[in-house]
């Protein structure tokens, strides 16, 4: 479901983690990073699958067409491009904010922006 | 390059009674310039700031010499500025860059808006911050060097085509790029514009506050109102998201500043515009650097889980939406 980058690239990219010398800066973060990217795949593999599950299902009542994930995702990008969808169709904005809590939720759950959504109902 | 030796080659030429250069270090972070601190042996504080031999992704950025002609040209506005002190020939063998005063603050934002020690400037901070992007604003553009003019739709434009190269699919960014297209308002008068006026590029001083505006690579002509709403992207409040400005301040302060200051009067609507523009930007970014390790020019873990903050932008857009619907 995610991409940019997907799950695959993150743990490529930690495979290629090598830790610097004794002291170095960008070694002290790179490997904090490092942390923070194994954190993010320990949750996508606990909370993605049911993510992307109840996505394709609000998907298919929204556009009230069948795929999976991608395809679906895809033509919900296509319809607000050309003006199908409204950007702030109720229905719409619904989708969006189910989905973006989910994703924030594997990629950044201390993010502030979360309180700040849930806040506001 | 060995950037101390270079250092101390140029001290007689920074400060009449130095003879060389002292305790030079790098310091960490700016993804595209490289900052160095420094003394001259007479006292003085330095602050060297160049671009990295053979770096990349500075292709929107600046001369460096253009940075230190709008410091220069903002400071006499009132605007807290670090003070050139030379601008760097080739012979001065550092490459592209400039040297200027050092100066003493804090910029680390999750500082700025939590520790204990800022709580009695915070209380200011945004107003003061909307008295100085006033002063910033009001920079006669005569005598500029040339720089490039934006308003919101060519932004949008800009990023939109960014977004579509990138070949990502985000209903979210679809939305927003849509749902401002139709609310860009007309750029009335250009005036100099930051551009990357927030948290990280603001030094605060624990006594008195905003010292110095720093990073000046995104400088352009524009709408005023786009440096008042880039402070106040969630991305960089630190937490603190119930304090609009910077983490730090509400956005009548922010705005009763810059109008205070004299500057032409903005709405919180066009602010509003230009912050949810802000956090598109931010977020179309955050795939930009993804997009140097999916294409392999850098390869760091660094620059593929930046793509992950992509969705924070998300998240924030989510809630400018819904709260215009």
């Amino acid at each position: 479901m995610i991409t940019h980058p997907t799950a695959a690239e993150l743990a490529e990219a930690l495979a290629c983690v090598e830790t610097g010398p004794p002291g170095d800066a960008r070694a002290v973060f790179l490997a904090r990073v490092a942390d923070n990217a194994r954190a993010t795949l320990a949750r996508q593999t606990d909370l993605g699958p049911t993510a992307e599950a109840t996505a394709v299902a609000r998907l298919r009542g929204l556009l009230e067409v069948d795929g999976d994930f991608k395809a679906l995702n895809a033509e919900l990008c296509a319809r607000l491009t050309d003006g199908r969808l409204a950007a702030l169709d109720p229905a719409v904005l619904a989708h969006l904010r189910a989905s973006v809590m989910d994703q924030i939720a594997i990629d950044q759950p201390g993010y502030s922006g979360l309180a700040a959504l849930q806040a506001s109902r | 390059m060995d950037v101390p030796a270079a250092l101390s080659a140029l001290a007689p030429r920074l400060s009449p009674g130095a003879t060389r250069a002292t305790n030079a270090r790098r310091l960490s972070g700016g993804a595209s310039q490289e900052t160095w601190t420094f003394d001259l042996d007479d006292g003085t504080p330095l602050i060297l700031r160049r671009r990295p031999t053979g770096g990349a992704m500075t292709a929107a950025a600046l001369p460096l010499s253009t940075e230190a002609a709008l410091q220069a040209a903002v400071a006499p506005r009132g605007a807290p500025v670090p003070e050139v002190v030379w601008v760097c020939e080739p012979a001065d063998g550092l490459g592209e860059a400039y040297v200027m005063r050092r100066l003493n603050g804090e910029t680390l934002g999750k500082r700025i808006v939590r520790d204990e020690a800022f709580a009695v400037v915070r209380t200011g901070l945004a107003q003061r911050c909307g008295e100085v992007l006033a002063a910033i604003h009001a920079t006669p553009l005569d005598g500029l060097p040339p720089l490039t003019t934006s308003d919101a739709a060519s932004e949008l434009a800009r990023y939109e085509t960014i977004y579509r190269q990138s070949g990502a699919q985000r209903p979210v960014f679809e939305a927003a790029f849509r749902w401002l297209a139709d609310r860009a308002p007309p750029l009335e008068r250009p005036v100099l514009v930051h551009g990357d006026f927030r948290n990280g590029n603001l030094m605060i001083s624990p006594e008195t506050g905003l010292v110095g505006v720093l990073d000046w690579e995104l400088a352009h002509l524009g709408d005023p109102a786009e440096d008042l709403g880039w402070i106040c992207v969630n991305s960089w409040r630190f937490g603190e998201w119930r304090r609009p400005v910077g983490g730090f301040g509400d956005y009548q302060d922010l705005l009763d500043g810059h109008a205070a200051a004299g500057g032409a009067p903005v709405s919180l609507d066009r602010l509003l515009f230009w912050q949810a523009l802000g956090s598109l930007k931010w977020g179309i970014m955050c795939l930009m650097m993804y997009a140097s390790f999916a294409s392999g020019a850098d390869r760091s873990i660094e620059r593929a889980m930046i793509g992950r903050r992509a969705s924070e932008t998300e998240i924030d857009l989510v809630l400018l939406m819904e709260q215009s619907a």
